[in-house]
């Protein structure tokens, strides 16, 4: 488990990590926590001829706050929004979700950008981004843009950043006044990639008894996080109450169509995602009721 | 008063240097020219080696030399069979790099010595193989159909072994029985992982004539024996050191092509060669364990009493079979339990397969033993509407019936005879730990009634220890006054150096930091098998009292001689030996090592040896220049340690998901030496038992492809998952050897299937479900409770 031969460089600063990927396109390969990239090296499952470590540019790192969005730079540390309370007050489905991040060591390592990028389906920050309707900041040397994470996350570890591309963001956007989040997973340990994840994000009407808008966002049921679109749209206008968590999870489970692997089959997964349908819609909305957000 | 060592909760002397990350495991030796080796392993479970062509990868930077089968000279043998068996008909072991064929996926093909590992692993790349594939035996309930593809060809089966065993009149039993009840019962397969994984470093010490070896083995002498006579060395000129070990498990305990190879490498290059295996190597080069597939039934009369228990099993062994049929004869001999079970007909077959050989993983059979005999009870008990507790208790072996016999041959050639227990006495405990009859008439309801899906279950075991052949050990006071104690018994987590201490201390009186126990190394003890099947306890530290209580006597004897009074007058008492009543008149033992030994000193302080008038010899004959004794221990049979668990489980019906919410542990292994480490190693056991009951499975698919060869996909319980356990301890001596002990290596890790699928069936009972596979996962308990989604 030695990785083969390749280049190693790390620039100091964005400009310089862009050439380098610039130059090399496909054959470079970003270096943020190194989480999923080491072992892959080692593993021979990767072979970058060059690896941009992107470990000396601080300016990468750091969370924002702005009136519409939280920005989180690549290269903080998932620890780092763990113990954020900008992140606790303002999106408390990601301050929810972080903790199933992987364990300690691996949160104090691991960065956001590089689980973005990275693309895991059953990762929980892509999960996180695509329930919040969030957004991905990508830069080269062609220039900016930013893509909405519905179009980012295209299949397994696949995403729609060009090779010349670094993540250089993400964005959370905030939420509406009445909102309630919640992150609930299932796993075969604590730490283990999620079996089945659920976010959701719940906003009531000026009642608080009805729903107003509701996002469910799966892990670990696709090549890439799923929303149940078809459910949120059947939980518009509808009363805060069993029947309809129990609707909602009859109607996810119709619509997600997950694999089978060595830990849990599709039919096991299918189900479970009904069940944490439900248990994390009553979840949020109680929470909404009560103002605690999530 | 003496002080007392033996018996008392004593720290770990291990700890403090290995917590501080000052261990010294195998990786972290480097000698000054070292070679890195990595192995070309087969990424095919069958085929034939139409060629390997090796000559690109000789000429990569960095690479010494690349070999195969036919560049390793006295290698070129069969690896050896360690344990032969009558009923092991059929065995067969690999060559160390294979020769014309490969069995499993990880069988090692080629070896690269390199300047590095990474130049090594480079070469690796470059090394084309011609391989013609074979079909791949996965299944070894297809393996034994007629016309099924064989593992090995030549041999004309794949069934290594058919062993029966049969006590009583079991046909008679079961044709007179008021019930029969059947199960299917599988456990899966798993494997040891040490988080230290396997090492060799070898140097060829020209100077000395002496080829010196660091292996990661539980069994050190094996391998300087084994590594002598292979290369035609005397036995002194092989030095074999198992420094610290990172745990062992049974795995390390062997003959691996690896530890034949490396040392090979470094006679012929002449330069220190070191292997260090890595994690994805450990899962497809160090031997698995535990599939079986269980055909039993049990005959009981109207009251729930056993006539007799039928158990006909499938054992995979995998591709080779080095370590022959311990396992299956294990669970064979072990079913029983601690139940009389007057006529049992148990019959297993040992089948080849194409995945990694099977030896023994902590537990060694006894879990698929315990699982069988608890889940037969249980039904039982479920369908006469008996109580689980009541079953059990109806069928112990009763204190006074000891020794008893089972009825069957050991694994180590001994009748299965028990030599003592409580097992009443221990389910009580456990009972009155658990407020059983609160829990199950109160608590249950009440849980219940709120909807919640929880569950009682109580499994017991029996556990064969301390089983022979021999061990030995020296013990010597030395003239500066520390106490050397040398095993021939290594230890990867055991707390020798503390255990074995205490019994020294015991016997000498003196400090526990005066006793530096020495072992793992072949220059300071050469006779010995090794460390495996719960056995360092009793035998070697039978072994250290036996040569404690010699040095003592020796001791005694100059003492008396000196002062000039008789044995019976002098106490041995703060490292000291002096006259009862008189305690200034004595010597320390630091002295009476001087007074054995009449040398001149170089330092003078306490000096007791002074000028003597002639009398002949210094040394008369018939003594010898040091308070220094080496004794052997060799057990009758095996001792029989025992225990009891409870659990209260709950399970989340929606999603599988299951959590503990109490864990109780009885526990009676004799007389214990140090109830600390005893606990420690029921707690270790235990965890792993509830990595057989739900996380631990090896997924082969039907190419024989390892599909969870990493850590993130082979789940081991990590502390998280691990509940507290609430342990009590039953203490029943046994009469086999000087110190009363038995063995508690492997306990936890019996009993846990068998406890998790009795407790998390009594959770599900409104689903009327029987689980019989283990271990368990969430899919599985999903599945049984939503049959018509699945």
């Amino acid at each position: 488990m030695k990785p083969p031969r390749f280049r190693y460089c790390s620039p100091e600063s964005l400009e310089e990590a862009l050439a380098v990927l610039g130059e090399f396109g496909d054959e470079a390969k970003p270096l943020a926590g190194g989480q999923s990239l080491i072992p892959m090296l080692n593993m021979r499952l990767a072979r970058p001829s060059v690896l941009v470590d992107l470990n000396r540019i601080p300016a990468l790192a750091g969370i924002e706050r702005t009136d519409r969005f939280l920005r989180i730079g690549a290269m903080t540390r998932h620890r780092a929004v763990e113990r954020s309370e900008s992140v606790a007050r303002a999106q408390p489905l990601l301050a929810e979700a972080i903790g199933y991040v992987g364990h300690l060591p691996i949160r104090t390592r691991g960065t956001v950008g590089g689980s973005i990028a990275h693309a895991d389906p059953a990762a929980e920050l892509p999960g996180v981004l695509l329930a919040l309707d969030g957004t991905v900041e990508l830069q080269s040397r062609r220039g900016h843009r930013t893509v909405p994470a519905r179009d980012f996350f295209v299949d397994l570890l696949t995403t729609s950043a060009d090779p010349d591309e670094l993540v250089i963001a993400v964005r959370f956007p905030v939420l509406p006044p009445r909102s309630g989040t919640a992150w609930l997973e299932v796993a075969r340990r604590h730490g283990d990639y999620a079996l089945v994840g659920v976010g959701a994000v719940v906003t009531l009407a000026e009642d608080r008894r009805t729903i107003r808008d509701a996002r469910l966002c799966f892990i670990g049921v696709g090549n890439t996080p799923v929303r149940a679109t078809g459910a949120e749209a059947a939980l518009r206008g509808q009363p805060a109450a069993a029947d309809t968590w129990r609707s909602a999870a009859e109607a996810v489970r119709n619509e997600l169509d997950p694999a089978s692997d060595i830990h849990a089959s599709a039919q096991y997964r299918r189900s479970v995602a009904g069940v944490l349908t439900e248990r994390a819609l009553a979840l949020a909305v109680q929470r909404a009721q009560e103002g605690t957000a999530g | 008063m003496p002080t007392r060592f033996f018996g008392e909760p004593i720290k770990r002397a291990e700890d403090p240097r290995l917590l501080t990350g000052r261990g010294r495991y195998v990786d972290d030796i480097d000698l000054p020219g070292q070679l890195h080796v990595a192995f070309l392993r087969s990424p095919l479970a069958h085929a034939r080696i139409r060629s390997v062509d090796v000559s690109a990868a000789r000429e990569m930077p960095g690479v010494v030399a690349v070999w195969t089968y036919d560049d390793i000279g006295p290698c070129q043998r069969r690896m050896p069979l360690l344990i032969p068996h009558p009923d092991l008909t059929h065995p067969y072991t690999r060559y160390p790099l294979a020769k014309d064929e490969v069995n499993h996926v990880g069988e090692p093909v080629a070896m690269v010595i390199a300047e590095s590992r990474y130049a090594a692993e480079d070469a690796l790349e470059a090394i084309v193989v011609e391989w013609e594939e074979l079909p791949p035996v996965v299944d070894i309930e297809r393996a034994i159909r007629p016309g099924a593809p064989l593992v090995h060809e030549e041999l004309g089966t794949n069934v290594a072994a058919h062993y029966v065993g049969i006590v009583g009149d079991p046909e008679r039993a079961f044709a007179q029985a008021a019930h029969v009840f059947r199960e299917r019962l599988v456990i899966e397969r798993s494997a040891g992982m040490p988080i230290e994984t396997r090492a060799v470093l070898a140097v060829w010490k020209d100077d000395e004539d002496l080829l010196e070896v660091w292996d990661t083995t539980q069994a050190p002498i094996v391998i300087r024996n084994a590594l002598a006579s292979l290369f035609g060395l005397a036995p002194t000129q092989v030095r074999v050191i198992a420094p610290d070990v990172g745990g062992g498990f049974g795995c390390k305990i062997m003959v691996y092509p690896e530890e034949v190879l490396v040392p090979y490498a470094a006679l012929v290059l002449k330069r220190p060669i070191k292997w260090t295996e890595d994690r994805l190597e450990h899962f497809v080069g160090t031997n698995h364990e535990r599939l079986q597939i269980h055909d039993a039934e049990i005959a009981v009369d109207g009251e729930g009493r056993i006539l007799g228990i039928r158990d006909r099993f499938l054992h995979d062994a995998g591709a080779y079979t080095p370590y022959g049929i311990i396992v299956p004869i294990i669970t064979a001999c072990q079913l029983p339990g601690p139940y009389k079970v007057p006529n049992y007909h148990v019959e297993f077959r040992a089948v080849y397969s194409n995945t990694v050989p099977v030896s023994p993983y902590r537990g060694a059979g006894r879990p698929h033993a315990c699982f069988v005999m608890e889940r037969l009870l249980d039904r039982v008990a479920d369908e006469l509407g008996l109580d689980r507790a009541e079953v059990r208790r109806r069928n112990f072996i009763q204190p006074h019936e000891f020794p008893y016999d089972v009825g069957l041959i050991f694994q180590d050639g001994a009748p299965t005879r028990y030599d003592s227990g409580n097992y009443p006495g221990m389910l009580d405990l456990l009972l009155e730990r658990m407020d059983y009859r609160r829990l199950v008439e109160e608590e249950l309801p009440r849980l219940r009634a709120e909807g919640r899906s929880v569950g009682v279950g109580i499994a017991c075991y029996v556990e064969g220890t301390g089983i022979g052949p021999y061990e030995g050990a020296t013990v010597r006071v030395e003239p500066t006054g520390q106490v050397y104690v040398a095993t021939g018994m290594p230890q990867q987590g055991q707390a020798h150096k503390t255990v074995l201490a205490q019994i020294v201390a015991e016997e000498l009186q003196v400090p526990l930091e005066s006793v530096q126990v020495v072992e793992g190394d072949t220059a300071h003890f050469q006779f010995g098998s090794g460390t495996y099947a719960s056995r360092s306890a009793v035998v070697c530290g039978s072994a250290v009292a036996l040569a404690a209580k010699k040095v003592r006597e020796q001791g005694l004897a100059l003492a008396a001689e000196e002062l000039e009074v008789a044995v019976e007058d002098l106490v041995v008492e703060d490292g000291r030996v002096y006259v009862r009543g008189v305690p200034e008149r004595g010597f320390t033992w630091a002295q009476i090592a001087q007074l054995a030994n009449p040398l001149r000193y170089a330092y003078a302080g306490d000096l007791v040896v002074r000028p003597r008038p002639w009398t002949g010899p210094a040394l008369p004959p018939g003594r010898q220049p040091a308070l220094e004794a080496t004794e052997y221990y060799s057990p009758p049979h095996a001792t029989w340690a025992s225990g009891a668990v409870g659990a209260l489980v709950e399970v989340d019906v929606e999603t599988g998901q299951l959590r503990f919410l109490r864990l109780w542990v009885v526990h009676d292994c004799g007389k214990m030496i140090n109830p600390l480490v005893v606990e420690g190693q029921v707690h270790g056991g235990i965890a792993q038992g509830i990595g057989g009951a739900f996380y631990e499975k090896l997924h082969y698919d039907e190419n024989g492809q390892l599909l969870n060869a990493s850590f993130m996909d082979f789940l081991m319980p990590t502390a998280m998952e691990i509940p507290r356990m609430e342990i009590a301890h039953q203490e029943t001596p046994s009469p086999l050897n000087p110190l009363g002990v038995k063995g508690v290596g492997e306990a936890g890790a019996i009993p846990m299937p068998a406890v998790v699928a009795a407790a998390v069936e009594d959770a599900l009972r409104p689903f009327g479900v029987r689980i019989t596979r283990m271990p368990l996962d969430p899919d599985q308990i999903w599945r049984l409770t939503h049959p018509a989604e699945a």
